[in-house]
């Protein structure tokens, strides 16, 4: 087990996020509110960099009462990555595919001391 | 816990765009390929991409009737805000790649800075390097809506452009670049034409026929060509693409359903006509390839067609074997995009299709439903040889390619 100093959290702005190589781990740090989040940067799916693909907010279907559509809108309470090689996307929290949630990113643990975020890698 | 603390090292790439060098792209597939010894094995693509129209100007310079060359110099130097001169296609409908989500599959723009190749063997190599191949199959991509243009002639002219340019410019960069020689399918005099004129062209491995038209591939007219093909020893490859405009599609209002079905579809109805019209039976030396395909509607056209086979076999009076026995020993597929949501699923399709000897590696690159070599290397239900077959030495055995690689 081994934790690595990643910063202050007065560095991470709202809803951004940075790519560190933690030893031979490379993780995405999020910041979402006053909450940290650390994955590891292999898409479940391929194996690609998904920490290194863009934010999106999720996206729903814009039904009515009477199940008409009137099409899609951004969620922007909830941000997904997207993995820049296939697309699949993840929810920055909890870390799943909204559409599939056996399907999810490999969560590391965070800690915030002082103002200082640690990230511990090998628990 | 300050002893046991350590500094976190930014990564050099915080996120990927369409300005990404290619190696930094595919960096994990390189990193994947080295743990796995891929060095050591022959892997084959045979289906990688480059953006032709990028080259627009350079290409249609090799267009041979005087008048359309001099039309397509005039309009690529006056016209703005239109399309490459000649080109059809669906224009602003190409939403591969999900509202900016893959940056890769919109553009390359990264830095190249070599000068003694063109541009297109630069990026072609990295993506060789990323990927581990040692031999990649080099496909245009807005031409492979070339088979639905209004013109024949247009379709002739810019294959033929095409053609030239690209074993003259393009490919005696790299000897591991290799291509399928695109076939003016519509006119088939002219396409029995290229396949004289490129069969013992350097780095021409095979013929390919973009499966998006509306012409029967069991029509006499193409006999002449089929046979000069099985002559020549090299296969003939049917790419898949879409036609959103196709009535049916239309119905489509997303990619995703248009794109599983469109990419599915074309080819499902040329292998139909295929072999029920013999064409194993009447070439048996002929090898086809289905591109660009996936793989599970192989195993539900062979179902089908043996099934229907069985009560109306008067139609069909050329075939001496069942429908699913051509298509499982005289057809090669490639393997990109493997769905693998169901593994045992795809475990029976391998079976099914002889995946062992009849089925061929392809990445795809640099589009947006591309796969690496590990998702064949991974696959838990195969021994090693049947991966090394499927990566490469199937495709070394069809193509007659070195198994030590290129030269």
């Amino acid at each position: 087990m081994q934790s690595y100093r990643i910063g202050t959290v007065s560095e991470f702005e709202e809803g951004t996020k940075k790519v560190f190589n933690l030893g031979e781990t490379e993780v995405g740090v999020f910041r979402l509110g006053e909450k940290f989040y650390a994955w590891n940067n292999i898409c479940p799916h391929q194996g690609g960099p998904v920490c290194q693909g863009r934010l999106y907010p999720r996206v729903h279907e814009n039904l009515d009462e009477n199940k008409n559509s009137h099409g899609r809108l951004y969620d922007k309470t909830n941000i997904n990555i997207v993995c820049p090689w296939h697309g699949l996307e993840f929810d920055v929290r909890t870390g799943k595919h909204p559409g599939n949630e056996e399907i999810a990113l490999d969560p590391l643990p965070v800690q915030i001391e002082g103002g200082e975020i640690y990230v511990i890698v090998g628990e | 816990m300050d002893a046991l603390i350590k500094p976190a090292i930014e990564h050099p790439v915080q996120e990927l765009d369409t300005r990404t060098d290619t190696r930094d792209y595919l960096a994990h597939a390189r990193s994947d390929a080295e743990k796995k010894g891929f060095a050591d094995w022959l892997i084959v693509d045979i289906d990688a991409h480059h953006v032709e129209s990028v080259s627009w100007a350079e290409i249609t310079s090799y267009i041979e009737d005087p008048v359309v060359r001099h039309q397509a110099e005039m309009y690529q130097s006056e016209r703005v805000g239109a399309p490459p001169y000649g080109l059809n296609g669906d224009l602003g409908l190409r939403y591969q790649d999900v509202g900016g989500r893959i940056p890769h599959q919109s553009s390359q723009r990264e830095v190249v800075e070599e000068k003694d190749v063109h541009r297109d063997v630069v990026l072609t190599r990295r993506a060789m390097h990323g990927l581990a191949v040692d031999y990649m199959v080099i496909f245009p991509t807005p031409m492979l809506f070339l088979g639905m243009h209004p013109q024949t002639d247009m379709e002739v002219f810019l294959s033929r452009a095409y053609n030239r340019w690209l074993t003259e410019r393009v490919l005696p960069g790299d000897p591991g670049m290799v291509t399928l020689v695109v076939l003016p399918f519509n006119t088939p005099d002219e396409a029995l034409k290229m396949v004289e004129e490129f069969a013992d062209v350097p780095n021409v491995i095979g013929f390919c026929v973009t499966s998006t038209r509306y012409k029967p591939v069991h029509s006499n007219e193409y006999m002449k060509l089929y046979r000069a093909i099985e002559e020549s020893g090299k296969p003939i490859a049917f790419h898949a693409g879409y036609h959103w405009q196709d009535p049916s599609l239309a119905t489509c209002n997303t990619f995703l359903g248009m794109h599983s079905l469109g990419f599915a579809w074309c080819n499902i109805v040329h292998m139909t006509n295929w072999i029920l019209n013999g064409i194993p039976e009447r070439f048996p030396k002929l090898k086809s390839m289905w591109v660009e395909s996936g793989l599970s509607w192989v195993p539900f056209l062979m179902q089908r067609l043996d099934d229907q086979y069985l009560m109306r076999q008067s139609e069909a009076p050329l075939l001496r074997r069942m429908p699913s026995e051509y298509m499982s020993d005289n057809c090669f597929y490639s393997c990109q995009p493997m769905e693998q949501s169901n593994m045992k699923a795809l475990e029976c399709t391998f079976e099914m299709i002889n995946a062992k000897d009849q089925l061929l590696f392809s990445s795809d690159w640099p589009h947006f439903d591309f796969d690496t070599p590990s998702v064949i290397y991974d696959l838990p239900f195969l021994d090693e040889q049947s991966k090394r077959n499927i990566l490469g030495l199937n495709a070394a055995k069809l193509f007659n390619l070195n198994t030590n690689g290129p030269k």
